[in-house]
């Protein structure tokens, strides 16, 4: 096992230690345990850095099942590298941020502690495997642990509702995006994620691509809240702060978008996989940011905002998988939309991340998250209202902050969706910078509504839970201080993080550079007056603060449409109705009758082997090989067939019983006449003992027993004539068609010199076959015991009598 | 009242024994002629039949000490011993195995160990016949 394996899983063996730890030492937080990993994490990742600026990418593999071709094969490239360093190093400030957010007393810290160890483990997996099982595997990890954070506080029902929904949303996604894995190793026959990248052009019109392209985008657009998958991240806000802030604004929402970057060189060849991740992105783009200004709730407005940044980034993937169609092409001016997704990815991860912890810190510090309620706090809380302004405006993408920068990058590569030159987007693609620009004013709206409605207007202390609110203690602050200072320093300075950047974008788009090309990124704060981006900007804001200053008189559109036509109401009644549907139908044919399932169980009969007959044409009617018939045969014939069907039309059951037993020496005697001697004094001496049993059985019913004759029904006789038909059939049939000569000649060799005996049949029961012989007389002792333990051991009911 | 028997008892004293020979007969005959151990077994369980339509359940239980499930289990250790037999020797399980001895006054017969096999065929069908008829009769 090598150190970068060592390094993946070392957040799950931590968490095996913190339950003993956390009892060991009581008087220390958990969480003072829980930081230097994380922080170590982040040094070693950083190791990685110069080596992957380079292009070169660092590859170690794990035997795990080789014969299926499942190893654990970790690869740190530029996409993979950002993505760890995310993880590490905000799960070390979210941490840090939650030993103060959460409280040593009232919560049970061992289990938060381990479900975030076994969240950040997962996720480091799924960025850094390169083999799709493995990747699947921590994929449903991360599912799970999500699940057991979002549930933290099991005792409140939202919280339980809110986990059960993000989990059937990922998890169906989840499963989805394994069929798609299982159906794209059916076209390469590799699990690696780096090999499949190297086919992508031999299976591009492959019968499966399509499918496989589907199912993979399904997994992507539910992990990472795309519409109409998002609903189940707003109802994740009912998690601990420390948890939204990491799980749901920095990492595990964006492990779709991971998965889209990732495997975009294998499908961006399919102007399918460009419409769909750029279409869906543009739509979630816009409903999050519409639907975040309705919300009163600080986490709601937060999760929607969520959203609609996870489709901006989501719509930017998806234009940038164009770049690939102009190999030849100007470098740079497809690629900008990557370059705009990477760095989006990054400045959300962190001005996200500040605006959460920003939201725990006023919910901690008044009691309530409710922008109803809150105001005036500027002066209360400086530095948590300084957090706010710097996240929000960058939020909003207003200068100098990161937002701004890759806010123009949106616009930019908005604006050049529409110079595509096929899959329609020279005449659809206009769509996109007009949708963009709309989200784009609405997500300057909520910015401005987090801040102003947060902090400024009047303070209302009586509203609060909290009587004196003040500002929170400096380690609470620690975290958003250090993301706002990315922030501020990725704003100034944004050509720091460019050769990271360069770096992934080389692992998104590796077919377009040549050996010893490099991506060359350079962001610009100034584009110019003539740029149309800036326009565009200039607009946002105006647009911006025009609907925040008449916010009363617009919002009733909000009201108009019902709550019932919502996605949410969708989900939850298309839950309830699963359910009461399941139930009526799990009822409808479950009717406790006997009588009924045994319809069901000849019906099926009739009609599986009916159509089988019909459709491989197998009836035949074949006389050749057909005995004469003599009158003694005839005459029992008639007699069998008298008393069956007059069984059914006997009034009493003493008849139906009498008559019953007459078939049955009808049989014996037909034994007699077809020569088998043993069968028919087995079939004499059977026949009375089982008569004598019915009229044992008929002297115990009760008295008021009426005679009454048996009810007609159509449907069963259909169903009894049909079976009877069928097995006639089939018998013809199976006697017409002999395919081959009977062994019962061995048998006839063989008794005398074989087994030493002459009775074929005996020979055969206690020699040849004395297997079936050992089991049927098992089988008669099992019997016997049955008769003796359920007429013996009748306690209960002997109680209930007595 | 007590109804009189004594034409039953009678006929059963006789019939009982030809009915057991007639049961013994077809079972021994069973690997030459037809018979065996099922239908022996069988035949025998209506002598005793015979027995308890005559008299009650609790004197035929005096002089046929019998618990029938033990009987069962008796049977089917003759036939899963008789297996076991055919494994012992490296043979298959259920070989069977037979000679040709002439014995003083019945001449030659052969000796089969299928016939052990059929003893416990024959046990376990006496045994289960009784054990159901016996347990139905004495509910109540």
């Amino acid at each position: 096992m090598s150190l970068l394996h060592l390094a993946i899983i070392s957040p799950l063996i931590l968490a095996i230690f913190i339950p003993s730890l956390h009892k060991r030492a009581p008087k220390i937080h958990t969480g003072w345990f829980l930081l230097p990993l994380p922080v170590l994490l982040f040094g070693y990742f950083l190791s990685f850095l110069p080596g992957v600026i380079n292009g070169e990418a660092a590859m170690e593999t794990l035997s795990w099942i080789p014969s299926l071709g499942i190893d654990f094969s970790a690869r740190v490239d530029g996409l993979g590298l950002l993505f760890a360093l995310l993880i590490t190093g905000i799960g070390a400030l979210v941490v840090l941020y939650s030993i103060y957010y959460l409280s040593k007393e009232k919560e049970k810290l061992n289990q938060f502690y381990v479900y975030l160890l076994l969240f950040i483990g997962a996720m480091l997996g799924v960025v850094l495997s390169d083999n799709l099982i493995v990747l699947y595997a921590f994929w449903e990890l991360t599912s799970f642990s999500s699940f057991l954070l979002i549930g933290y506080w099991n005792y409140r029902e939202r919280s339980r509702y809110g986990a059960q929904k993000s989990m059937l949303i990922t998890v169906f996604g989840g499963f989805s995006m394994l069929g798609g894995i299982v159906l794209l190793y059916l076209m390469t026959g590799t699990f690696s994620v780096s090999e499949t990248i190297a086919m992508a052009g031999e299976i591009v019109g492959h019968d499966l691509f399509i499918a496989v392209l589907l199912c993979i985008l399904l997994g992507a657009f539910t992990k990472s809240a795309q519409f109409p998958f998002h609903i189940w991240l707003p109802d994740a806000m009912e998690a601990p702060t420390p948890v939204s802030a990491y799980l749901h604004s920095a990492t595990m929402v964006k492990a779709g978008i991971y998965l889209v970057a990732r495997l975009t060189p294998v499908f961006a060849y399919e102007g399918l996989w460009i419409w769909l991740v750029a279409g869906f992105g543009i739509i979630t783009l816009f409903w999050g940011s519409f639907s975040a200004v309705k919300h009163t709730d600080l986490k709601g407005i937060l999760a929607y905002s969520t959203v609609s940044q996870l489709g901006l980034i989501m719509s930017l993937l998806g234009l940038g998988a164009a770049a690939l169609h102009y190999p030849e092409f100007e470098n740079g001016f497809y690629t900008v939309a990557i370059t705009a997704a990477v760095f989006h990815l990054l400045n959300h991860a962190t001005f996200k991340g500040s605006l959460f912890m920003m939201v725990g810190i006023v919910d901690h510090e008044t009691g309530t998250r409710d922008i109803r309620n809150l105001g005036g706090l500027m002066t209360i809380m400086p530095i948590t209202f300084t957090i706010a302004v710097i996240g929000s405006f960058s939020m909003a993408g207003l200068p100098p902050f990161n937002g701004f920068l890759s806010k123009e990058m949106f616009f930019t590569g908005m604006l050049r969706a529409q110079e595509i030159g096929f899959f329609n987007m020279d005449t659809l693609g206009i769509l996109f910078p007009i949708i963009a620009w709309v989200a784009s004013v609405f997500t300057f709206l909520y910015s401005m509504i987090i801040v102003f409605k947060t902090f400024t207007g009047k303070f209302q202390p009586e509203k609060l839970k909290v009587q004196k609110p003040h500002e929170a203690p400096i380690g609470m602050l620690i975290s958003p201080i250090i993301l706002v200072s990315l922030v501020v320093i990725i704003g100034f300075f944004p050509n720091i993080v460019s050769p990271l950047i360069e770096a992934v974008m080389a692992s998104i788009l590796p077919t377009l550079l040549a050996a010893g090309m490099e991506f060359d990124v350079h962001i610009y704060h100034w584009h110019g007056f003539e740029s149309p981006e800036l326009w565009m900007t200039i607009g946002v804001v105006i647009a911006g603060i025009l609907l925040y200053k008449f916010m009363p008189r617009w919002t009733g559109i909000y009201t108009r449409m019902p709550e019932r036509f919502s996605l949410n109401s969708a989900y939850d009644h298309g839950l309830a109705g699963i359910q009461t549907g399941a139930n009526r139908f799990t009822n409808a044919y479950m009717t406790d009758s006997i009588r009924t399932y045994l319809i069901y169980i000849f019906a099926f009969f009739v009609l599986i082997l009916g159509a089988t007959l019909i459709t491989k044409n197998a009836f035949a009617l074949d006389l050749a090989n057909v005995a004469e018939i003599h009158a003694f045969e005839v005459v029992l014939v008639v007699i069998i067939a008298v008393g069956s069907v007059s069984i059914l039309f006997a009034k009493s059951r003493m008849t139906t019983i009498i008559l019953l037993g007459a078939v049955g020496y009808a049989i014996s005697l037909f034994y007699a006449i077809f020569r088998a001697p043993d069968l028919a004094l087995t079939q004499l001496v059977i026949e009375t003992i089982s008569v004598a049993l019915f009229l044992l059985a008929f002297y115990r019913l009760p008295k008021k027993w009426h005679h009454e004759r048996m009810k007609f029904k159509v449907s069963n006789a259909i169903i009894s004539v049909g079976v009877g038909l069928i097995v006639t059939l089939i018998a013809l049939s199976a006697h017409s068609s002999k395919a081959f000569e009977s062994i019962s000649q061995y048998y006839v060799e063989n008794t005398y010199t074989k087994a030493a005996g002459e009775n074929m049949v005996n020979v055969i029961l206690v020699d040849f076959r004395s297997f079936d012989t050992l089991f049927e007389i098992a089988v008669l002792g099992i019997a016997a015991l049955g008769v003796f333990t359920f007429i013996k051991l009748r306690m209960s009911r002997g109680k209930e009598q007595g | 009242m007590k109804t009189n028997n004594v034409i039953l008892e009678t006929a059963t004293r006789i019939l009982l024994f030809i009915i057991l020979v007639f049961a013994i007969d077809i079972f021994f005959a069973g690997h030459y002629y037809p018979g065996g151990g099922f239908i022996g077994g069988l035949i025998f369980a209506g002598a005793l039949v015979l027995l308890l339509i005559t008299y009650d359940i609790k004197t035929v239980a005096k002089f046929l000490p019998f618990n029938y499930l033990v009987v069962i289990a008796v049977g089917l250790l003759f036939a899963v011993g008789t297996g076991i037999g055919g494994l012992l020797f490296g043979k298959a399980f259920l070989t069977h195995w037979f000679t040709y001895v002439d014995f003083p006054i019945l001449g030659k017969l052969s000796l089969h160990t299928a016939v052990l096999f059929d003893i416990g065929v024959v046990l376990v069908v006496i045994g289960t016949a009784m054990a159901i008829i016996q347990t139905i009769g004495e509910s109540d």
